[in-house]
């Protein structure tokens, strides 16, 4: 049975966000999206979250902590770039001191564009990252079965 | 016979109950805040998940805690519904909870130990109440086994109105309701990321779900106990009651440690306490 | 009649032994051997005895009497040039009060006296007996080891070996004395004896703040003393063939007769348990070594003191003056519970819970239902246990980590395995169901419930185990923190203290277990010949005990399932990077290492703070019940 799909706990990352997307993906929180209708909850731990959101381009001081986040949740997650920085470094992309994307450190699942990326984009991305989910989960229980 | 019949039914039938329950609450918390809200049975689908994710832990012998915390939170309402003494209910009780911060001591991480450390907090402010709960019920019945107090035609709830409004301020610390859910939270309160819970995940944070599921029809059940005379009415009063924290939970913030610790020995020493005095010295003429 | 003196001469022949003796692994073999012989002797005395109800027998009184007379003198000379010489002039003007009392006594009315029952037994001084010559012995061998380790970690301390087991037996002869003696006036021989036995131990390591300590304890137990003595002088004076002084005749002749001595006792007693105001002395003695405070804690000194008000009980029982020395009690619970929420310092932490628990254990008495007395002795024997496994596991834990206090317990786990098991039992022990001490607090509320003023005991019963259980888990949880640092140092605990420290936290959970025997065996037997009547947990809830220990014992073998299973990962930080030892680059660049601490509330449950309410609430309860008594008397 896929649980896995009726309740994705979420970890919300700002990486170097302009707060815009932040707002953004609060709203999905509001009563007017609510999305815990889905069953998704906020959660601010990685240890309980199967979903992890990240607005914001890659910077030289938060790479190892993006990096260290992504190891700390538990099998099987998936991982939404929110926003054009989150996707490819955006406007900051050529910047001093930015890596780029979120992909320049952990491997990501769904991109969500836009700046900002509306709450209805972010809902489909996650929701497109639920399905990524459940095919991580029935690899890993193949892995299992196999090992 | 009845007495184990009863039990192998509670341990059965309250994961069952408690995971409803807390359907309705999150439903309901959800209308208050004006949105649709999850499914009514997704805390069956959030534990199932978690036996779906992969475990992993920071060290193990919090699994170990955890096992422990889930054996004796089923013991403690095994107990209560099997009619027996109430007191030692209370002590298993107390026991379980200990196992659960222990293993949040146990991963030795900053925000699970300050989790356990105000989960310890709150377990000292209910403590006193609810052994004056016992002891109400006691003056009240006779008896402190749960089976003659549950059977008694005494009007409990009239003679400790006093314990009752005590009960259900440590019920809302128990629930880990706001103003009182300084260890850890079903909402975002983020600065302490989980507190207590902070460090389990997977399959062992399941188990603590399905541990607050026990709990909550214990804690339900000592509600039922002050109208034990006539269930159906207990069964209202439930109601009433569990939507009242529930009203609780989403009018109040969270509040520091010491408003929590205040309300518990306060409802003690004020409510419970006098209200027993008065029943002992004028009522009992003991 | 020949066991009991046994148990008396014995250890006061080997003290005298290891007085001379000053080689040291003759001492290790003698105190080995002699603490065997102690334990099998007090054990021969349960095995034959138990079945027997109690027993008198009849010794002559003179010349006994006389020599004691003439030790007691020699004591009061000996704390009199002590007390010159170290300028304690209150303590001085204290024995000269006593000894002036037992002067009189001894010249004005202790001549025509002929008690003649002045040795006997019961279930509760078997159970005494084994709480002296087992925990006792243990002690006194852990201490050997001890000792050696204390002396070389403290160069500046004179090596008084010699001088220090020689009052350790002394010491446990004059509790087997205190407690198989049914004449007054050798009980307070006896207790004047653990008096000065007691002021010796803790002066032990001749430091400023040794000897202050030391004197403390000397200036409150004296004042109990004189009590003491006063008692005496008074029953001498009701009936001058000295009938009265036999314990038995006197709790057996009624509040009437004996309301006033009872109360004078129970005052002794409660400066020798370190009953609020007198809570100082038992703090102040933690500067001794740790099987010192071991010995005074769990199994000597402050065991005397509640074993004299619980004799007492069925006098004091339905009193007003009996009540007032129960609310000392319950007032000392409740604050000395609070106490140990504020302090750090281990052995202060089990001092206070020591101080709490004998408080609640004065409350029982005090009120003396049958039911509560059953409850006291349980607290009794379970304290003995746990209090001492939690002492020695300090003082190890001191000596390999250089620290005593709470803090620095972080991950004890890690660094002492084996230790920190036996810690977490002791604790458990002390406060967590299914174990004794909880057994008894949970009596001891179905007991209040029945009694006068129960509700107000139950409701600081309440209370104050409410702040029991906050301070353990608070301190379970240090020592169990699973730190990703830190290395065994464990190897060098030499093998008599695990032996001891084994054997106590065996004893911990086997008494938990047996305890509905010794219940049967010795308690309601006790009980049934004092009161007429008996209490005893109900048969299904033994049941649910026996179920919860047993699970208490299997749950523990998830362990290693759980440790081949799972996958590991480090706690959360945030996701900052850090370091194995916990250090990370905290903002602005500053490296900062990430530590725990505990709440300890200081602001609410300090010390000072509490006291100054608690010594004057306690002051007037003596006074009243003082006065109850007085009024007895007019």
């Amino acid at each position: 049975m896929a649980y896995l799909k009726k309740s994705p706990w979420l970890l919300h990352y700002d990486a170097s966000s302009c707060n815009g997307c932040d707002i953004e993906v609060l709203a999905c929180l509001t009563p007017l999206y609510d999305v815990e209708r889905f069953g998704i909850i906020n959660t601010g731990n990685p240890k309980h979250a199967d979903v992890f959101v990240i607005t914001g381009g890659i910077n030289e001081m938060n790479r190892q902590v993006v990096k260290n986040i992504y190891a700390q949740i538990p099998d099987p997650k998936v991982v939404v770039a929110v926003g054009v920085c989150a996707t490819s470094g955006g406007v900051f992309r050529e910047c001093y001191n930015i890596a780029g994307g979120v992909d320049q450190v952990i491997p990501v699942d769904v991109y969500v564009p836009g700046c900002a990326a509306r709450p209805e984009s972010i809902i489909d991305g996650i929701v497109t990252a639920l399905g990524i989910l459940e095919e991580k989960r029935t690899k890993m229980k193949e892995q299992e079965g196999s090992a | 016979m009845t007495s184990i019949i009863a039990a192998i039914a509670y341990l059965v039938l309250a994961p069952l109950v408690g995971g409803l329950i807390s359907g309705i609450d999150r439903k309901i918390t959800a209308r208050m805040q004006g949105r649709v809200g999850p499914p009514i049975l997704q805390p069956f689908y959030d534990v199932a998940k978690l036996f779906e994710k992969e475990d992993v832990t920071v060290t193990p012998s919090q699994n170990t805690f955890i096992l422990s915390y889930l054996v004796f939170m089923a013991l403690t309402g095994a107990l209560f519904f099997a009619g027996e003494d109430l007191l030692l209910v209370i002590f298993a009780f107390t026991l379980a909870h200990v196992f659960i911060v222990l293993g949040a001591y146990a991963a030795f991480s900053p925000y699970s130990y300050i989790g356990a450390e105000r989960e310890l907090i709150s377990l000292m402010a209910y403590e006193p109440m609810i052994i004056l709960t016992a002891v109400g019920f006691y003056l009240v019945t006779g008896s402190f086994y749960v089976g003659d107090i549950a059977a008694s035609q005494a009007p409990a709830i009239l003679y400790l109105p006093g314990v009752f409004v005590g009960f259900l301020t440590i019920l809302t610390i128990k629930l880990r309701k706001s103003p009182f859910d300084i260890s850890t939270s079903h909402h975002a309160h983020q600065e302490l990321v989980k507190g207590l819970t902070t460090e389990f995940s997977g399959a062992t944070l399941g188990k603590i779900e399905i541990a607050h599921w026990y709990e909550t029809v214990v804690l339900l059940g000592i509600v039922y106990l002050f109208f034990g005379f006539n269930p159906l009415l207990a069964l209202v009063a439930i109601a009433v009651t569990y939507v009242l924290e529930i009203f609780i939970d989403n009018t109040f913030s969270r509040m520091k440690w010491q408003t929590t610790l205040k309300s518990g020995w306060g409802a003690a020493a004020i409510l419970g306490f006098l209200n027993l005095v008065v029943l002992y010295y004028f009522y009992l003429g003991v | 009649m020949n066991e009991l003196i046994f148990l008396i001469v014995f250890p006061t022949i080997i003290a005298f032994i290891l007085l001379l003796l000053s080689n040291n692994r003759m001492r290790h073999a003698i105190v080995a051997c002699s603490a065997l012989v102690i334990s099998a002797a007090s054990i021969y005395l349960l095995a034959t005895s138990y079945a027997r109800g109690a027993v008198y027998y009849t010794v002559p009184f003179e010349p006994t009497s006389l020599v004691m007379f003439a030790i007691e003198m020699g004591i009061a000379l000996l704390l009199l040039w002590l007390g010159i010489r170290f300028k304690q002039y209150i303590a001085i003007i204290l024995v000269l009060i006593q000894s002036a009392l037992m002067l009189f006594y001894e010249f004005t009315m202790g001549m025509g006296m002929e008690p003649v029952r002045n040795l006997f037994f019961d279930q509760f001084s078997i159970i005494m007996a084994m709480i002296i010559g087992i925990i006792g012995s243990l002690i006194a061998v852990y201490a050997v080891s001890y000792m050696q380790t204390y002396h070389d970690h403290h160069p500046e301390v004179r090596d008084r070996r010699r001088f220090f087991f020689f009052v350790t037996f002394i010491f446990l002869a004059a509790m087997f004395g205190l407690v198989f003696s049914n004449n007054l006036v050798w009980v307070f021989f006896f207790w004047e004896i653990t008096t000065l036995a007691s002021f010796l131990l803790i002066g032990y390591a001749e430091s400023e703040e040794a000897t202050k300590n030391a004197f403390l304890a000397l200036k409150m137990n004296l004042l109990g003393g004189i009590a003491f003595a006063a008692a005496i002088i008074y029953l001498a004076s009701a009936d001058p063939a000295g009938g009265l002084l036999e314990l038995d005749a006197l709790i057996a002749s009624g509040q009437a007769v004996a309301l006033v001595p009872a109360v004078l006792i129970s005052f002794a007693g409660l400066t020798k348990a370190a009953q609020m105001p007198f809570s100082g002395w038992l703090v102040g003695a933690m500067v001794a070594p740790t099987p010192v405070s071991a010995l005074l804690h769990s199994s000597t000194m402050v065991k005397a003191g509640v074993y004299i008000i619980v004799r007492f009980a069925p006098v004091l029982a339905g009193s007003l003056a009996g009540a007032s020395i129960g609310f000392v009690g319950a007032v000392t619970f409740l604050v000395a519970s609070g106490i140990a929420i504020s302090q750090s310092n281990a052995k202060k932490v089990l001092a206070y819970s020591t101080i709490a628990n004998l408080g609640l254990i004065v409350a029982c008495a005090g009120v003396g239902t049958y039911k509560l007395i059953w409850a006291a002795i349980f607290l009794i024997i379970f304290h003995a246990i746990a209090k001492s496994l939690l002492f020695l596991c300090v003082g190890t834990v001191e000596h390999r980590t250089g620290s005593r206090d709470i803090e620095d317990m972080d991950g004890l786990i890690v660094r002492m395995p084996r230790l920190a098991v036996m810690m977490f039992v002791g604790i458990a022990g002390m406060f967590l169901a299914p174990f004794g001490m909880l057994i008894s607090k949970w009596a001891a509320i179905e007991g209040f419930i029945d009694a006068p003023f129960g509700l107000l005991f139950i409701t600081i019963l309440a209370f104050g185990s409410a702040m029991t259980v906050f301070f353990w888990a608070k301190w379970m949880g240090k020592i169990i923190a699973v730190t990703p640092y830190g290395e065994n140092v464990e190897g060098t605990v030499s093998r008599e203290k695990w032996a001891v420290l084994s054997i106590l936290t065996a004893l911990t959970v086997l008494a938990a277990l047996f305890f509905p025997l010794i219940s049967s065996g010795l308690v309601e037997p006790y009980l049934l010949g004092v009161f007429g009547e008996t209490a005893r947990l109900a048969q299904d809830n033994v049941i649910i005990m026996v179920l919860m220990i047993s699970l208490l014992l299997i749950l523990p073998l998830s362990f290693p399932f759980y440790a081949k299973e799972e996958k590991r990962m480090p706690a959360y930080m945030g996701g900052r990077p850090v370091t194995a030892d916990l250090r990370f680059a905290g903002s602005a660049g500053i490296e900062r290492t990430m530590t725990t601490r505990n709440y300890y509330f200081t602001e609410y449950f300090g010390e000072g703070k509490l006291l100054r309410y608690a010594n004057p609430i306690c002051i007037l309860l003596i006074l009243l019940a003082g006065a109850i008594a007085a009024g007895a008397v007019l």
